[in-house]
């Protein structure tokens, strides 16, 4: 590195700005909500708050890769946040008294900002209402993700467009309609009244599973370039549980989660096949994941409410996570527990994998009424995984041409090519000579 | 992806921690954890009893041999480790960064092997591929 001849202050090398965009990076996925809530407490806007953050990290980008990354990055970002926000209120009004003291406590804060920057006393519910408001009715799924991830998880907007495999601009945007529609809605920085709570929770709850799933179940083949998203969002629901201790089915979401999660290895062979679950090597199970989804399942079960429609998934996923073998699986106990879920959780796809428990735990004569249900009853119409089960059904009862048209039909609902290889596999493996 | 942070002490490291307040230790520790916690990283963490209750099994040696206490040649004593889950491994240093400890402790951070870290050339893990092919096959015969 040579001084700059002109004499003018050399730009930062590349490296050292390299080396600050990463750690402003892991700053951001670190304290990103604790930022965006202690602003928002300041400025009594979400959307103004975020802005505020990105301002800050602007900053960022141009002063640490010259004076250094601070010790406390996340203090720093509010703090710098802070000042932008006093610098455009003195703007807008003439200065009185009430900024004079922010500015104050502002600098007050900066003397002082360590480890411990963040009001223990309200940090925690802070969060707690930044996690309601990102998720708010009023804004659209889609809105409710990106901005969940992008001010509670601190991802980047790229970084959520390549999780979600769509453009950036369209994150952008997304993010940018959610905070005009918060504040046209002016919704309140407040966790829901009592009569609301439990809708919102469950609105909440959704929007981390919907985030799950989308890296739990990868449409295309594209899959091993984008980023772990369902780590991150059974981080986030790590992080919601931790906020809301009493509630059983924020414990038992990051139990489903680290159930399925500890899976993740096993579910598809390496040429993109997915592999079902009595085929999947048990042995590369994650054992220690298990574990904490167990450990999930006992915080929810010991708060004493019931088990909801989380808390039975997770114990459906617990009998497969812990059970040697498909044939050695408390098939009878599962499906007890889909016969509660489907009373209070009903859907047809439950009925179906209910149906698969029964084939299991009585036999696939049994089984094989239910699904004849539930294909009369329609809601399941275009559903591939409805002729692939009756498909392997027929088949186990011997009626191979019909379960050769079931699973002909499965491959041609199917949107996964690789699924659909497979169902065609095993379509032309059954015999010709069957009924 | 998943880090290791493994907290090793010198003897002067262990002996200036043991002239602190041990509440303090303890309370400072512990808000460190609860920390790690609440952002959802943690998977893991223990920290270890004193090196002279542990023992040593050296196999420069057939049999391997074992010594009573800490490994004689060891300068600095691992007691203790916390496993995270972060997306970078600038977050796992930031996390590390955090860690109470004072002169003489040092946090050595280190990335855990995943799955794809092993070569696909393996001859355990082609074995491994054959032999799902081949229970695949056979499952395929069992449904006629």
């Amino acid at each position: 590195m040579s001084p700059d001849a002109s004499g003018a202050v050399a730009p930062a090398h590349d490296a050292d700005a390299d080396r600050a965009r990463r750690a402003l990076a892991a700053v951001w996925r670190i304290e990103s909500a604790r930022i965006v809530a202690t602003l928002t407490r300041f400025v009594g806007d979400v959307g103004q708050a975020e802005d505020l953050a990105q301002e800050a990290m602007l900053e960022a980008l141009r002063q640490w890769p010259i004076d250094g990354v601070p010790r406390n990055g996340g203090a720093w970002l509010t703090a710098v946040a802070k000042r932008r926000a006093i610098d455009g209120w003195r703007r807008r009004e003439r200065l009185d008294e009430r900024y004079a003291a922010m500015a104050r406590d502002l600098e007050e804060q900066e003397r002082t900002a360590s480890a411990t920057f963040w009001d223990p006393d309200t940090i925690d519910d802070d969060v707690l209402r930044l996690v309601f408001v990102a998720c708010h009715p009023v804004l659209s799924r889609e809105a409710q993700i990106a901005l969940t991830l992008r001010i509670v998880g601190g991802l980047s907007s790229e970084e959520i467009a390549r999780a979600f495999l769509v453009p950036v601009a369209t994150i952008q945007q997304r993010i940018v309609r959610a905070k005009k529609t918060l504040a046209a809605a002016s919704v309140p920085f407040e966790v829901p009244e009592p009569q609301d709570y439990a809708e919102r929770l469950g609105s909440v709850l959704s929007v981390l599973y919907l985030i799950f799933n989308e890296g739990y179940l990868p449409a295309s083949g594209e899959q091993w370039v984008r980023p772990d998203v369902s780590g991150e969002a059974l981080r986030l629901a790590r992080v919601v549980a931790g906020l809301m201790p009493r509630e059983p089915e924020a414990q038992s979401l990051v139990a489903l989660m680290e159930f399925h999660a500890a899976r993740f290895s096993t579910r598809v062979a390496r040429d993109g096949t997915p592999i079902p679950l009595d085929q999947q090597d048990r042995t590369r199970w994650d054992r220690a994941q298990i574990e904490r989804g167990r450990a999930a399942l006992a915080r929810a079960d010991r708060i004493g409410r019931g088990r909801a429609a989380y808390g039975l998934q997770a114990a459906i996923a617990e009998c497969h996570a812990i059970a040697p073998s498909a044939e050695d699986t408390d098939w009878a106990r599962i499906v007890l527990l889909y016969e509660a879920l489907g009373r209070i959780a009903p859907s047809p796809v439950v009925e179906l994998n209910r149906a698969v428990a029964v084939a299991m735990a009585t036999g696939p004569a049994s089984a094989l009424r239910l699904v004849d249900d539930l294909e009369r009853d329609g809601r399941l119409a275009g559903y591939p995984g409805l002729p692939a089960v009756r498909g392997e059904l027929l088949a186990r009862l011997g009626r191979t041409n019909e379960a050769r048209g079931e699973l002909e039909t499965a491959a041609r609902l199917t949107g996964n090519e690789r699924e659909r290889a497979a169902l065609l596999a095993k379509a032309a493996a059954l015999p010709r000579s069957g009924r | 992806m998943k880090y290791m942070l493994i907290m090793r002490a010198t003897d002067e490291g262990i002996a200036a921690y043991q002239d602190l307040d041990f509440n303090e230790v303890i309370a400072a520790m512990g808000a460190y954890n609860e920390s790690m916690i609440k952002a959802g990283v943690l998977l893991a963490g223990e920290g270890l009893s004193d090196a002279k209750e542990g023992f040593v099994v050296d196999f420069d040696a057939t049999p391997p041999v074992v010594t009573d206490g800490p490994y004689a040649e060891a300068k600095e004593l691992f007691n203790g480790f916390w496993i995270i889950g972060v997306s970078s491994k600038e977050e796992a240093e930031e996390w590390a960064k955090r860690c109470p400890l004072g002169p003489g402790a040092r946090l050595e951070v280190r990335r855990v092997n995943e799955l794809e870290d092993f070569p696909q050339d393996n001859e355990w893990i082609q074995k491994e591929a054959k032999w799902r092919e081949e229970a695949e096959g056979r499952l395929g015969a069992a449904s006629e």
